[in-house]
Parts: C-alpha cells; sequence; structure tokens
C-alpha cells in the first residue's frame, strides 16, 4: 500500500512528461500542436502566476503587464540585436525574464505597500499604465502600429514545434521553481503571510522581503513566456501582448485547478485553455466565448471556491483514513507532490 | 495659454463630477460589503447601452429615461447581489473581486453579442450645443452632467446621513457585525447598497454614453479610472470618491493642455502611485490592519 503510494504519482508524473515530450510525434497536425503551444504557455503562466497568488494570497491582476514586457524585450531585442530569424530569438528568452523582472522589482516595491483589496486595485492599474505607455513611446514600442518579428523560414509542419518545446522548457522551469518554492522555507514563509500576515510578521518571517522576492520569481517568469508568445505570433500589439483577458486566464486557470498546489494551475489550464481556444475559434467574432468564460468562473469559484485538487485530494485522503492501515501508524512522508492539502484555508 | 487652462479646469470639474458619481457607487459598494465591484465599468456601459436603446427606440431622452433605467438597474443589482455575492464566505474580498470580473466579462459578451463591437454615441442636440463660460464655449452635456450628478449624489448624502436607513448603512459601513449585533440587517442593507450602486452606473452611463462614443470593450478603461479614484480618495469614502474625482479629472485635463492629450491618461496612475507611496490608505482612508 504504503509503496503503491510512494511510486504511483512517480509513475504518473514520468507518464505526463514521456507524452508531453513526444506529443508533437504523437500528434503532428500544425493545428494541434497549436493548441498545445498555448495550452503549454499557460500551464506555466498560471503555475508563475500562482507563486504569488497562491502562495501569498496576494491576488495580481495585471500579471498580463508582465507579459507584454516580456513581449517588447524579445521584440525590441531582436530588433536592434540584428538577429535573424531561426533559433537565434529563444536566446533573449532569459534577457526578457530578467528585464520584467527589473521592471517588476519597483512596481513590486511599491504595490506592495498595500494589502488585499487595494494590491489587485493597484496591479490592474499598473498594466494599464503599462499598455498606455506601450502605445504612446512610439519612438521606443511603434506605438500601436506595434513590432514585428521576423518570421522563421521552418516548414509549415515543422513551424510550431520549436515554439512547443520552448513553451514546455519553460512550463517545466516554472513548475520545478514552484515546487522548490513550496518546499524551501521561503515556501513556508509565504504560506505564513497568506494565512495571517501580521503573524507571520510577528513570528520572525521577513514579510516585505519574502512578498517582494514570490512577486518578482513569478513576474520574470510571466516575462520569459510573453517573449516567446511573441516570437510565436511575430508581432507585438500593446493590445495583445497586454490583455486583461490574458491577466484574468491565468487566474481562473489556478482558481479551478486549486489556488496554493502546485499541480492545481496545471490542470486548470489543461481543462480551460483548450475549451477557450475552441470557443474563440467557433464564437469569436460573435464574443460569445466571453459569456461562457465568464459562466465557468462564476461556477467555479461559487460552487468550487477551493479547486478541484483540493476538493479532490480532501476525498482521496478520507478513502486511505478509512480503509488504509499506514495513517494510524504516523503520517508517511508525503509522495512527490508536497501534500500542500493541509494548507489550503477551508 | 492661461484661458486653456481654465477651460480645461472648468471642464476637469464638470466632468469629474460625472466620474464622482459612477465612483461614489463603488466606494459605497466597499465601504458596506468590503468587495470590490470590478464589473462597475461594465454595468456603467450597461447603462449607456439601456440609455442608447431607449433613445434610439423610442426617442426617450437620456437624462428622462433615468427614470427607467435607474430603478431596472437598481433591481439588477439586488438580483446580482443576491445571487453572486451572497454565496460567497469565505476569503469574500479576493473571490469578490474575481465574481464581479466574470460579471464583467459576460456582460462584456452579452453586449458584444447584441450590439457588435462597432462604436456607438448617443447624439442628442445637448451634445453639440453650447454656452459661453468666462469667454469660451461649454458643450451643454458638460453642464447638465454635472447637474444631474449633484442633484444624485445631494440625494445619496442626504439619504445617508438624514434617514434611519442611511443610518443602518453607516453602521455597517463601520462594523459590520456589531450592526448585527444591534439587530441591522445587514445582508438586506448590502443588496441594497448593491443597488444603489448599480442605479449610479445607470446615471453614470448615460452621461458617458453622450460625451463618449463606446463598445463593449469600453470597459477596462473605465474601470482602471474608477478603481484608481477610489483608491486616492480612500477605499469606502464617498467624500474621499468625490474629491478623489475631481482631483484627477482636473489634473488629466489641465495635463493634457500642458503636456500631451495621450499622455493625460498617465497622469492617472501617476497620481495614483504618488499617493500609495505617501499614503497607502488613500486621502480619507483608515490605516486598518486588514487581514487577507
Amino acid at each position: 500500500m504504503n509503496a503503491a503510494r510512494r511510486f504511483a504519482p512517480r509513475v504518473a508524473l514520468l507518464l505526463v512528461a514521456i507524452v508531453a515530450i513526444l506529443l508533437p510525434v504523437l500528434e503532428p497536425n500544425p493545428a494541434s500542436i497549436n493548441v498545445a503551444v498555448f495550452t503549454m504557455m499557460y500551464v506555466g503562466l498560471a503555475s508563475a502566476w500562482n507563486i504569488m497568488g497562491g502562495y501569498t494570497g496576494y491576488i495580481s491582476l495585471g500579471h498580463a503587464g508582465f507579459f507584454g514586457l516580456g513581449a517588447y524585450t524579445l521584440g525590441l531585442g531582436v530588433a536592434h540585436l540584428g538577429i535573424g530569424p531561426g533559433y537565434g530569438p529563444f536566446a533573449l528568452v532569459p534577457l526578457a525574464g530578467l528585464l520584467t523582472g527589473l521592471f517588476a522589482l519597483p512596481i513590486g516595491w511599491i504595490a506592495l505597500r498595500t494589502r488585499a483589496a487595494t494590491f489587485v486595485i493597484v496591479t490592474i492599474a499598473v498594466m494599464f499604465m503599462l499598455q498606455l505607455a506601450a502605445m504612446n513611446l512610439i519612438g521606443l514600442t511603434g506605438g500601436t502600429g506595434g513590432l514585428s518579428l521576423p518570421v522563421p523560414r521552418w516548414s509549415g509542419d515543422f513551424y510550431n514545434t520549436p515554439f512547443y518545446y520552448a513553451m514546455l522548457i519553460l512550463a517545466s522551469l516554472t513548475i520545478a521553481v514552484s515546487w522548490w518554492i513550496r518546499r524551501s522555507k521561503f515556501g513556508l514563509g509565504l504560506l505564513a503571510i497568506r494565512d495571517d500576515e501580521d503573524k507571520a510578521m510577528a513570528v520572525g518571517v521577513p514579510t516585505r522581503q519574502f512578498k517582494l522576492a514570490a512577486f518578482v520569481i513569478s513576474a520574470a517568469l510571466v516575462g520569459m513566456i510573453g517573449g516567446v508568445y511573441a516570437y510565436y505570433v511575430t508581432y507585438v500589439y500593446p493590445e495583445f501582448v497586454i490583455d486583461p483577458l490574458t491577466g484574468i486566464s491565468m487566474v481562473l486557470m489556478a482558481f479551478l485547478g486549486g489556488l496554493g498546489t502546485l499541480t492545481g494551475p496545471v490542470l486548470g489550464a489543461l481543462l480551460v485553455e483548450p475549451a477557450q481556444l475552441s470557443l474563440a475559434y467557433n464564437f469569436g467574432a460573435s464574443r460569445l466565448y466571453l459569456v461562457f468564460y465568464s459562466g465557468v468562473f462564476l461556477v467555479v469559484i461559487l460552487l468550487l471556491p477551493r479547486g478541484i485538487v483540493p476538493s479532490v485530494r480532501d476525498l482521496t485522503i478520507g478513502w486511505w483514513t478509512r480503509g488504509g492501515p499506514g495513517r494510524a501508524a504516523g503520517p508517511s512522508p508525503g509522495p512527490s507532490t508536497p501534500a500542500p492539502g493541509n494548507v489550503v484555508a477551508p | 495659454m492661461a484661458s486653456q487652462l481654465l477651460q480645461a479646469a472648468v471642464l476637469g470639474v464638470l466632468t469629474g463630477g460625472v466620474y464622482a458619481l459612477m465612483a461614489s457607487g463603488l466606494t459605497l459598494i466597499f465601504g458596506v460589503m468590503r468587495i470590490i465591484n470590478v464589473g462597475q465599468g461594465a454595468l456603467v456601459i450597461l447603462g449607456a447601452y439601456l440609455s442608447f436603446v431607449l433613445f434610439n427606440t423610442w426617442h426617450i431622452d437620456p437624462f428622462l429615461g433615468l427614470l427607467v433605467t435607474m430603478p431596472a438597474m437598481f433591481l439588477i443589482g439586488v438580483v446580482l447581489e443576491l445571487v453572486f455575492i451572497r454565496p460567497l464566505k469565505t476569503d469574500r474580498e479576493s473571490l469578490s473581486v474575481l465574481v464581479t470580473y466574470a460579471l464583467a466579462l459576460g456582460i462584456e459578451g452579452v453586449l458584444g453579442f447584441v450590439f457588435t463591437a462597432n462604436y456607438r454615441e448617443l447624439s442628442v442636440w445637448y451634445d453639440t450645443a453650447s454656452v459661453p463660460l468666462f469667454g469660451f464655449r461649454i458643450t451643454l452635456v458638460y453642464v447638465f452632467g454635472f447637474a444631474l450628478c449633484l442633484a444624485i449624489l445631494g440625494a445619496l448624502f442626504l439619504v445617508l446621513y438624514r434617514t434611519t436607513f442611511g443610518a443602518a448603512i453607516r453602521a455597517t459601513m463601520l462594523n459590520r457585525t456589531a450592526a448585527q449585533l444591534i439587530g441591522i440587517d445587514v445582508e438586506g442593507v448590502s443588496a441594497v447598497a448593491f443597488g444603489i450602486g448599480m442605479a449610479t452606473a445607470a446615471a453614470g452611463g448615460a452621461v458617458f454614453g453622450i460625451t463618449t462614443a463606446f463598445n463593449p470593450n469600453s470597459h477596462y478603461d473605465l474601470i482602471s479610472r474608477l478603481l484608481t479614484v477610489i483608491v486616492l480618495g480612500g477605499l469606502g469614502s464617498l467624500r474621499g470618491a468625490v474629491v478623489a474625482a475631481l482631483i484627477m479629472l482636473v489634473t488629466q485635463d489641465v495635463a493634457s493642455v500642458i503636456i500631451a492629450p495621450e499622455w493625460s491618461a498617465f497622469v492617472f496612475f501617476v497620481i495614483l502611485v504618488a499617493v500609495l507611496l505617501v499614503r497607502p490608505e488613500g486621502l480619507y482612508g483608515v490605516r486598518v490592519r486588514e487581514r487577507i
């Protein structure tokens, strides 16, 4: 029983990894890979958002601004460094993360002077501020005319594949960072901030530094993903790369899967993004997909405010405690997922 | 230049009144319920579309139409509160942001489906007619809009400070639990407050629809400004919202003369940042140790 509990998650993780890596071979249709690129993008975005929003409880609705900063970094970098089409622009992705992180530092410093409701508002305001700056700094960003990036000369069948792997690598990196934070003392501090910030401060958690660090890490990861997105669509328009809908989508996915859990945002993205893409594809012009989107959102928050992962975990733990002998002898060490269920507020 | 500045300042005060009206609903809802209604912008746009329909179909003047749209929006608000806000028991503050955001998206989607993404404008006669003032001309709609806002805000203040029900609202704002203990129906007060918030959105929407071309997307721009206004004023402070709206709009209009019109909206956010650095609780806010 215990061996099964210990190895089952690892085997599952291995299987998921194999499927993710072989996906372009298993399903070589470019349209499918296009869906996979965007889904993997949101796996990364929701997981990155979760580092701030899930662990510390500070809900940012402005992460689309960091997505845009990363996209602009890549677009401007490619243009000014004269990098041609091909694999070259991918080398700028870490730079996109770095610059976004640098921008996020003062933004976070100011925004984190406030708490709860005011913080949410400030993040929204910052996002629109960045969008407005992108529209008005015409000399730098090309204004509403946007920037265009070189188009890689890859064949149609292969075109999407490098972007898929780029997104897969970034999503894996984000999940790894999230996992590491969750297991570290830093992560414990973040969770303490979420549960009661004043008490956390009282027991010696450096709350200001921890919150700011989580904010910057989260923003930098989102920035890198934004960079790859810019190269994938080969243009950067202010309204598209700094879109409030991108910001709210990552939040929805994290909420649906389970706020503050490691696997929740991943699951949320896997469920929502393909559905959103097919709806936008079928009903895009009539904007009816927004109605569907809002419906899912409302149902999730009203009926499943804790998300899928914590709810399901409670069920399975219930089965195990009733049926299995392992628990009476003392809780076994957590399996590969670091059992975040106990930290989710009821 | 001087007369241009004066004109900008006067226009700023007049449009500031409209923003004060729209923001007053938002800050009232926050004060009573401790939730941020991110959907307020979308509801203003909904109000503008309602006025638009009344005007285009039955030729009902938008100001007169408020007699219909304000009660209608009040009812919509009460229903929205009952269905979507009241069930939130835990973690209201952050969950309500998401719920109202989802409502905004839903309204945007429905409006986009019904009215398409084309820009609409309410073209009434007082949108072009103007009166002379201090040596320049002011379009009448700004004057009418400002008068309407004064009337509605005045009525709101009268209700809040001169009636028993207003006292119940203020008590709920001060301390929800204590208000409940002395027998105030805080759930009912919340529903009515949400309804009032929607009614102000309807009124603001009618004026907004006359002065500005709008489409279903317009709510993003609007809500970011309204939120900035209530943060500057101090969350939950009605007086703060009015003062902040006037400060913001006058500064914005003056800045568009001095700097450039396209940067004027940026002033909003610069002021916000400056305020947060000096006084994170806003002009009239109280510094509270909130639990998140």
